[in-house]
């Protein structure tokens, strides 16, 4: 799976994310408080919301459109709310954030 | 490796079993599931609402595709299975897929029963099972007039009233001499009779259907007395029965259903059975809650999960015909040992029956007032004995339409969402302990109210009742118990904590006082970050991935992730050459729409996150903070500059005030106005500050709120002279922003506290001129946003997204 350089680490605000363009797609890279980054697809299941814009606190971001919780390490919607996100694998390499994308077995989410 | 389960029916009793297994145990199986027709998983119960439309088909899905995939099911639509291979372990499918499993449900649901009439094949005839028969029936009704319904049970009313809806002339057709026979006794059959005949149905009684008339396409009826009816459209809703080829076929043991012991297991230990097809101690349901509850059972079997078996279920129903309110639960015919204790009353169209078998209720019926619906059905599953209640006060609120359930005297244990086994308790814990604030959200947390809809009132009222207890009204806001999940602190307390500990920052605020989330949540970090800055305008470093994203970017956030831009256009009031400004950027950036707002003026819709710093730099105007909890636009009307009746200088008081008070953050939006004479044009009554021109002075109101919760404002003080204004207002918005709670409108804040206790904190001039001094202060620390962001290039590089390939 190849993998793209997105930036540097500093490009990324802490306790916060940035929108990404890779390849036509979008993306939301999360920094977390704990220092980890995260990827997901920016793009609440809801209707559609930037999750690149929404408040994040620990692993979760809130949609900014109507609130919902997601948990950027594995996507997952919380209660009361259901549903999914994408998630990317992302590396950290000498200050450069990469993101894993399998371009081949990308399928559009129904 | 993980066990093979394969479901055979993507229907509601099937699907309602695999979302009960995730929930106990995602992982334990790969799940394929298989299902005939093309679409994903939709309530069948709402068809009738669909056709008497109440509802849109995109309103009755209950899984979307996504679902599939995100739970990671294979899902195959549009594909039928045709064949069990038991000893190879295989489902044969009709598109030549051979599936493995290693668990088998079969949930294959029923066939409506098409009567084996001659000419039942004809163009025209019709059962109502599924989206495809719902579609042709609303098709028909637009070339069609006549239409016959035969069967006058549950189906075929709710059937008949839909046509009625499309427009359509509509006979019922009923073999017995009462309708409803299977769940209503005779007199609150013909109550029900004559309430649908005022509706426009007609009904043809003990008529036996012998023939369907017609040569391609159906003409008419034919009845076993000779007569005749005519008809376009013939819908067959004599009822359904258990789809059981495939069982039969590969030699399952099937009576009228599958039959299953109590774990739903077929005569197959690898194969089990759920929902209409399954026969479990030789009953069949036809109705939704008893195939979650043996979903439910099943689920947990699967799982490895220790369950108790099911035993059976007792159904209620309730008929889903507009204006008619009609419940059935358990027994509800008199004999056999079943005696009765009833009301009727002609006049209100209400009758009510409870029976009861040795001394314990057995069942009921009513018909139109059917709110004891739920705690009879609690009754009758728990087999109450009678003796505990006077005989007529197990009739809640009698025939009073206009009395409401006194939710505070029904027991937590009363069944509230019959149809997915959701009680009162279960509702109240959803609000009190899992921030359900809506029906919505109770919905999801709960199910109740998910399938067939009619408790939906019922759990708004509890919601009502319980924010009640609360203390909570429509903004959630004040909640006595602590300002959000995060704390058992209230706001007082967090405001009195900062100020005492010198608390500098929302990360040492949550540390030191001991949040249960480290990092918060929504409600509480804008409202520390704002706390924070309001006590310490000169020192504070603003937090700003504590606000929300609209005072991050300067800019409203729009329902497609595009902003909207508002310049600031004091007192309403602008000028050929800024107009030119803001049609020029408009057209250059190609925005969406320009609109004038209800704070007099101007919004570009439209504008993408990456263009507002350059959008921003063209206009060079100030921002006009539109988006955030700060002041908003003083509106004027044209006072004495031009108008035959201003009594003072309206527009320049707005003015004036727009400009001492612009780019304060408060905790909501304050909104103000200025009108030249009490004709009050524009509409001072309803702001937070609203000040109102009289002959030889101004008239102050505050607390008005024009938008939810409408409310008029209070007149707070009379003044002589602008000056006095501004001292005024600038003291209530100092007071206002220290005293009040994060998202409480003046509004709200002066509902609680009231206006009294205001007026007597700000009578003293001197509390006045201290609360003025602390508010200018803030004020000489404020930015304009817009500007900082374009001469600040690590301000403006957030607005790009980072773009690769």
């Amino acid at each position: 799976m190849p993998r793209y350089r997105i930036g540097n680490t500093e490009d990324i605000p802490k306790c916060g994310a940035r929108s990404v363009f890779l390849n036509g797609r979008r993306f939301a890279v999360f920094h977390l408080s704990d220092g980890s980054f995260h990827a997901i697809e920016n793009r609440c299941p809801h209707k559609g919301g930037p999750l690149s814009e929404g408040i994040v606190s620990g692993p979760f971001v809130f949609c900014p459109l109507h609130d919902w919780k997601i948990d950027v390490t594995d996507g997952r919607v919380q209660a009361p709310d259901r549903g999914c996100v994408r998630t990317f694998d992302v590396e950290i390499e000498g200050g450069n954030v990469y993101i894993r994308l399998d371009e081949e077995n990308w399928t559009e989410a129904g | 490796m993980r066990k093979k389960l394969v479901l055979i029916g993507n229907g509601m009793a099937g699907v309602r079993t695999v979302e009960e297994l995730l929930k106990a145990d995602p992982n334990l199986y790969e799940i394929t599931i298989i299902g005939k027709e093309p679409y994903p998983n939709y309530n069948r119960i709402q068809l009738s609402s669909v056709l008497q439309g109440d509802k849109k088909l995109d309103d009755i899905f209950l899984n979307s595709y996504s679902w599939y995939a995100n739970n990671g099911i294979t899902l195959h639509t549009g594909e039928a299975a045709t064949e069990i291979d038991r000893r190879r372990k295989l489902v044969l499918t009709d598109k030549g897929r051979e599936i493995p499993y290693d668990k088998l449900i079969v949930a294959t649901g029923s066939l409506p029963y098409m009567l084996p009439l001659p000419g039942a094949d004809k163009e025209g005839v019709i059962a109502f099972r599924d989206i495809k028969d719902c579609e042709t029936i609303m098709e028909t009704a637009r070339h069609y007039r006549k239409a016959v319904v035969i069967g006058g049970g549950l189906l075929g009313l709710e059937a008949a009233r839909g046509l009625l809806n499309l427009n359509m002339d509509v006979t019922v057709v009923h073999i017995f001499h009462h309708l409803m026979e299977r769940q209503l006794d005779e007199t609150a059959a013909m109550m029900l009779q004559a309430e649908l005949e005022k509706q426009g149905m007609r009904f043809l009684l003990q008529k036996n259907t012998e023939k369907i008339l017609g040569r391609k396409r159906v003409t008419g009826v034919m009845f076993s007395d000779g007569t005749t009816e005519k008809a376009d459209l013939v819908v067959m809703a004599v009822g359904i029965r258990p789809n059981v080829e495939l069982a039969k076929k590969s030699g399952l043991e099937v009576n009228r259903g599958i039959v299953v012991n109590d774990y739903l297991q077929t005569s197959d230990p690898d194969i089990y059975a759920v929902g209409e097809c399954a026969e479990h101690r030789e009953i069949v349901y036809g109705l939704v809650a008893p195939l979650y509850e043996q979903g439910q059972v099943l689920a947990k079997h699967l799982a490895g999960v220790p369950t108790d078996p099911y035993t059976g279920s007792v159904t209620f129903t309730s008929l889903k015909v507009s204006g008619v309110d009609v419940y059935s639960a358990g027994e509800f015919r008199d004999g056999g040992g079943a005696r009765a204790i009833r009301i009727l009353d002609e006049a209100q169209g209400i009758y009510k029956k409870i029976l009861v078998r040795g001394g314990r209720v057995v069942g009921a019926v009513l018909f139109g007032d059917t709110s004891d619906g739920p705690k009879l059905f609690s009754l009758i599953r728990k087999r109450a004995d009678i003796s505990a209640f006077g005989k007529l006060s197990l009739f809640g609120g009698g025939g009073d339409k206009a009395a409401g359930t006194d939710w505070a005297s029904v027991s937590d244990d009363e069944m509230i969402c019959g149809c997915n086994g959701v009680s009162k308790g279960t509702i109240v814990d959803a609000i009190r302990h899992q921030g359900c604030v809506t029906v919505e959200q109770i919905k999801g947390c709960t199910n109740a109210s998910r399938s067939c809809g009619r408790c939906k009132v019922q759990v708004a009222e509890i919601l009502e009742h319980v924010l009640g207890e609360l203390g909570e009204t429509a903004a959630p806001a004040a909640v006595k118990t602590g300002m959000c999940g995060c704390t058992a602190l209230s706001h007082e307390e967090v405001r009195r904590e900062i100020r005492a500990k010198g608390l500098r920052s929302t990360r040492e605020v949550m540390h030191v006082l001991g949040w249960r989330n480290p990092e918060g949540c929504p409600k509480c970090r804008p409202a520390i970050n704002y706390y924070l800055g309001m006590l310490f305008p000169e020192d504070y470093e603003d937090d700003s991935s504590s606000r929300f994203i609209n005072e991050r970017v300067h800019a409203n956030i729009q329902n497609d992730g595009t902003f909207s831009v508002v310049p600031r256009m004091y007192g309403g009031v602008t000028s050929p050459d800024q107009l030119r400004k803001i049609a020029d950027v408009a057209e250059k950036y190609n925005v969406r729409m320009v609109k004038v707002t209800g704070g007099q003026r101007i919004d570009l819709l439209g504008v993408r996150k990456e263009d507002l710093p350059k959008i921003w730099e063209e206009l060079d105007m100030p921002s006009g903070f539109a988006y955030g909890k700060a002041i908003r636009t003083v509106k004027t009307c044209v006072g004495s500059t031009f108008c035959r009746f201003g009594t003072q200088d309206s527009i320049q008081m707005g003015i004036d005030m727009e400009k001492k008070f612009e780019r304060l953050y408060a905790p909501y939006k304050v909104k103000m106005a200025v009108s030249g004479c009490p004709r009050n044009c524009a509409e001072s009554g309803i702001k937070d500050i609203g000040v109102v021109a009289i002959e030889g002075g101004w008239e102050i109101y505050v607390g008005g709120n024009g938008g939810v919760e409408l409310r008029a404002a209070e007149l707070l003080v009379t003044v002589k002279t602008p000056e006095e204004v501004l001292e005024w207002s600038g003291a209530f918005l100092q007071y206002y922003r220290e005293n009040a709670r994060y998202l409480e409108r003046t509004s709200h804040w002066i509902e609680r506290v009231g206006l009294k206790a205001v007026q007597e904190a700000l009578a003293d001039p001197e509390t006045r001129r201290a609360l003025n001094e602390r508010l200018d202060v803030a004020l000489s620390v404020t930015k304009d946003p817009w500007k900082e962001t374009v001469r600040n290039p690590e301000l403006r590089k957030p607005y790009e997204p980072i773009t690769v390939g």
